[in-house]
């Protein structure tokens, strides 16, 4: 897979410095321990997650949400897919949603992290996460997390207003127990308190 | 519409029950006070465990915190019939990382479970993996690699190379019709019956309806990919799961691992979805129990999500012929039901499709029948309502023809051919309420606004069209038990090995005790999902209400004895030396009968008396007599409008209404949550459910949730869940009176689609899912 000139090694180690480097001067990046004949590699990073800075040593392979379930010790996002079809794994990467499978920790280097562990304000439920349990927006609660970090995110988000656009924003996250109604309704009532 | 009303009252009177009273009269006699409705018993109440859930504190099976786990990945075949010839995992040993590598050649003992349902020993599988080299399917479980990480574990598993013999595989149930035969039972259903002469008078009806429904291979999809996590402290095993069934699975990890029961220790409190897939016990359990003893290290093995589509089940497609025999008036006359169905050549699954159409209408004369083959597919297992949800397609799409044929509404000719009781058991039913259900659905829809004729119906350049169909599903329950602690600081807790896949089980629990015993629900902390609890039944079946709440009402009430007993006993109790039976309770308090309230004391001040922590209750209870004398069955009706787009051919559900007699509602909130989650899958298989295979090699084309489509929130309209809410006599002796929720809400909701379809167009399509490839051929 490698080619001669250019590989997957040297593309990241170039973009993770060109990111560090625009982003977060001051912070000295060590450089990776490359061994050649390895395929892995491994990459110091500085993730701030929900508002705490940390420097971590990721392997390049690693999604940035097995980052942070398997590495940081934050279960609260889950995998439903790994392949980005079901929104399982929603977070805030500086302010907007992304599924965190479909993208590598090495390439948040210095971002902002904010997962479902980080929505509650010490112990009071957002406006969101107290709406989904108003309107009983879930069943097994798999999807919540997901669920919830999508719906914050499309507060700031330039939707429409009809339940149509609501429902077409929120369909990147798939609730096999079928909450949507309650997902909506739960959305609309944050939504109108905002207004 | 026709006026139905006052109709389904008649429904409610029992014909051997001369005393007027059921086995609910047998509770009046316990301390406890009834379940009137002034607590939160029937009230909507939030999820107990609502906070957990929001704030991604609660842990499904992947999520427990584990010092020193290492993963494990496991290698699938790729072919689907054939040996395993060579496994070569030099390379993988050399990966960085790399800790073990289990096969058929590179593994412990392994033994088969008892297979037996009723004593919890039930894999999804009876071949134990990596019994031996051949393969059966593909996607079976070839190998397991174990790494310090998730990646060394996923890149040392690419590199292992297996050489196969291959052979072809068979998949289409047409080149499988050499390996054709007739199961006999399903769970103690007999798979072949006959009443009357369904030949005889089909010969001799006035209008005659038969057609071929089939439905596809379906596969339920929970959000939560199956995992299992695995640590063992010297010869005890812990397993973090995912599991529907807690007990069952260990007692089948324990059976198949050859160690005793009290060895194994199963924790899931949580559960991402389920829908039955999470039921039997499937290999991945055992995987990370014989990984984690291996590398001596413990073990997380979590199923991608194209595993799951070979790993834990699947709904068979069904092939169903019906033949309906009517009376000019819509009598019917004749009903024939012959189901055409998959299993694997290593175990038997068989969607039963036939047997509610023993019991669904009166009708004199009834035959069912069902037929299996063997392909190279993993082995069938229950999916939200096992032969209940595609029989019901198929027979209430027959009865839709039927009713164009006769031309009589379709909700008129099921009235006309109610079943005033079960004429397959001859029994009386123990609570009905369809013909409410009805009424109350086809009401609120607009029913009486139909016109019949097909095309007729437009919004716009849309064609319009309301199907409806009738919804059913077993009243089940099974041994249940649970245990209740009355603690010093007046609280309370509930617990038992259940399980909540989001049901509402932790809620409905704590409701339970809240008004047994007059505590507030948030003083009371329900725990579940433990195999070291009182044992409760699988989460299956649409049973664990019936099960469950009836023996954690009789725990209150031995907790409660035990406190009024201390008081009686404590020299320093206003109570002291009184009878028990001169002893009440009310709101958290007991006294002497006839005295104020304040007389008394608190829970807690009792148990402060006497330096005590706690009383604990216990309850166990089974059905009994109740089932020889009476049929538990709930039902429902759906009602459903498509509009289609004829430019495009694509068909959108746009409003559903339901209606459903389940009982008792424990919790209303809760309840209509689990009624649009049978509806939307519903509406997942009408529209777009659908697991296509390679001919070729068996592989499955769209193990993936772009193209195993289900439903997302833009396909979802406006629905509305309705509930009869009138409690079951019989079903339990502590005046729970509800039947089970999960499954019937899918129950007919293909069907009242595929009506609405047909009526949208005038095309008829009796192949699920409607997809508009079909809708264009027509």
């Amino acid at each position: 897979m490698d080619s001669p000139g250019w590989n997957r090694r040297s593309f990241l180690k170039a973009a993770a410095a060109a990111g560090a480097a625009a982003a977060m001067p001051d912070i000295a990046v060590p450089e990776p321990q490359v061994k050649p004949d390895v395929p892995a590699s491994s990459q110091s990073i500085r993730l701030k997650v929900n508002g705490t800075s940390r420097q971590l040593n990721v392997d390049t392979r690693a999604t940035l949400l097995d980052t942070l379930r398997e590495q940081m010790g934050m279960a609260g996002t889950k995998k439903g897919c790994d392949h980005g079809q079901c929104g399982a794994c929603t977070v805030h990467v500086n302010g907007r949603r992304i599924n965190s499978c479909l993208t590598f920790a090495v390439m948040h280097d210095g971002d902002e992290i904010t997962t479902i562990e980080g929505l509650a304000d010490a112990g009071q439920l957002s406006p969101m996460q107290a709406a989904f349990v108003e309107h009983d927006a879930f069943q097994c609660g798999y999807c919540t997390p997901g669920q919830i970090m999508s719906a914050t995110a499309l507060l700031r988000e330039p939707v429409g207003n009809t339940d149509d656009d609501l429902r077409e924003a929120m369909s990147g996250n798939i609730c096999r127990c079928g909450a949507y109604p309650n997902i909506l309704a739960a959305i609309k009532s944050v939504r109108s308190q905002h207004s | 519409m026709q006026d139905t009303s006052g109709q389904g009252q008649n429904s409610q009177q029992h014909p051997t029950d001369t005393t007027g009273v059921g086995a609910a009269a047998d509770h009046t006699s316990n301390r406890l006070p009834e379940l009137s409705g002034n607590g939160s018993f029937g009230r909507p109440t939030p999820r107990h465990d609502g906070t957990l859930k929001v704030t991604g504190q609660a842990r499904y099976a992947a999520d427990h915190p584990i010092r020193r786990v290492v993963h494990a990945v496991a290698i699938q075949s790729t072919i689907a019939n054939g040996r395993v010839k060579n496994i070569d995992a030099s390379a993988a040993e050399k990966a960085p990382g790399f800790l073990a590598i289990l096969h058929h050649g590179k593994a412990p003992k392994l033994y088969r479970p008892s297979n037996d349902f009723m004593s919890a020993t039930k894999p999804g599988e009876i071949r134990v993996v990596f019994e031996d080299d051949r393969v059966y399917y593909a996607g079976q479980y070839i190998a397991l690699v174990v790494a310090e990480t998730l990646q060394q574990a996923n890149y040392a598993a690419s590199l292992v190379k297996i050489e196969y013999d291959f052979l072809h595989p068979v998949i289409d149930t047409d080149q499988a019709m050499n390996t054709v035969y007739d199961p006999e039972q399903f769970f103690g259903e007999k798979l072949t019956a006959q009443r009357g002469d369904p030949d005889g008078s089909y010969a001799a009806a006035a209008v005659k309806h038969e057609a071929t429904y089939s439905t596809p291979l379906e596969h339920h999809n929970p959000m939560e990919p199956s995992a299992s996590m695995a640590e063992w402290n010297g010869d005890e095993l812990t397993l973090y799961e995912t599991t529907q069934w807690v007990v069952g699975a260990r007692n089948t990890v324990a059976e198949t691992l050859g160690v005793p029961q009290e060895k194994v220790h199963i924790v899931s409190p949580f559960i991402g979805g389920g829908f039955g897939c999470k039921g039997f016990i499937w290999p991945h359990s055992v995987l990370s129990a014989i990984a984690s003893r291996q590398v001596g290290r413990p073990v997380k093995l979590n199923l991608t999500r194209k595993q799951m589509f070979s790993a834990c089940g699947h709904r068979s497609e069904t092939r169903q012929k019906v033949r309906l025999g009517a009376a000019a008036d819509g009598k019917l006359t004749s009903i024939f039901h012959d189901t055409l169905v998959q299993t694997s050549p290593v175990d038997e699954f068989i969607e039963s499709c036939g047997t509610t159409t023993e019991m669904l209408y009166s009708c004199p004369n009834v035959g069912i029948a069902h037929h299996a083959v063997r392909v190279n597919i993993a082995t069938p297992t229950p999916m939200r309502a096992p032969g209940e949800n595609p029989g019901t397609y198929a027979l209430e799409s027959a009865l839709d023809e039927l009713a164009y044929k006769l031309k009589i509404d379709p909700v008129e000719l099921r009235i006309r051919n109610h079943a005033d009781t079960n004429e397959h058991t001859k029994q009386p039913w123990s609570s009905k309420y369809l013909k409410d259900c009805y009424r109350m659905a086809a009401e609120k829809f607009g029913w009486s606004k139909r016109n019949p004729e097909p095309r007729s119906m437009r919004d716009g350049k849309l064609l319009v069209g309301w199907g409806m169909a009738t919804a059913t599903y077993p009243g089940m329950r099974n041994p249940g038990a649970a245990k209740v602690r009355i603690l010093q600081d007046g609280s309370a807790t509930v617990v038992s090995a259940t399980q909540d896949m989001g049901g509402g089980t932790y809620t409905t629990m704590v409701q339970v005790v809240s008004d047994a015993l007059g505590i507030p629900v948030e003083r009371i902390q329900s725990t579940l999902g433990d195999s070291m609890l009182p044992p409760a039944p699988v989460s299956g079946g649409s049973m664990t209400t019936a099960s469950v709440l009836p023996a954690i009402r009789k725990a209150c009430e031995q907790a409660l004895t035990k406190l009024v007993q201390t008081a009686i006993g404590d020299e320093n109790s206003p109570m002291h030396g009184k009878k028990e039976d001169e002893i009440t309770a009310q709101n958290g308090r007991v006294f002497v009968k006839g005295s104020s309230p304040s007389s008394g004391n608190t829970y807690a001040e009792v148990l402060a008396s006497k330096k005590m922590a706690a009383v604990e209750g216990e309850g166990f209870l089974q059905p009994g007599e109740e089932r020889k004398k009476y049929a538990f069955q709930s039902f429902g009706a759906q009602f459903v409008e498509v509009k289609i787009d004829p430019e495009i051919a694509r068909a959108r559900v746009t409003r559903v209404v339901s209606a459903f007699d389940v009982g008792k509602v424990v919790n209303p909130t809760t309840a209509r949550s689990q009624g649009y989650s049978g509806i939307i899958m519903g509406i997942g298989m009408a529209l777009m459910e659908h697991t296509i295979y390679d001919d070729r090699d068996g592989s499955i084309v769209n193990s993936n949730l772009a193209d195993y489509a289900v439903p997302v929130n833009a396909d979802v309209p406006d629905l509305e869940v309705l509930f009869v809410d009138k409690p079951d006599p019989y079903i339990d002796d502590q005046g729970i009176g509800a039947r089970g929720i999960g499954e019937i809400t899918i129950t007919g909701v293909a069907a009242a689609v595929a009506n609405a379809v047909y009526h949208a167009t005038g095309q008829r399509i009796r192949d699920l899912p409607i997809t508009p490839d079909k809708l264009l051929q027509v």
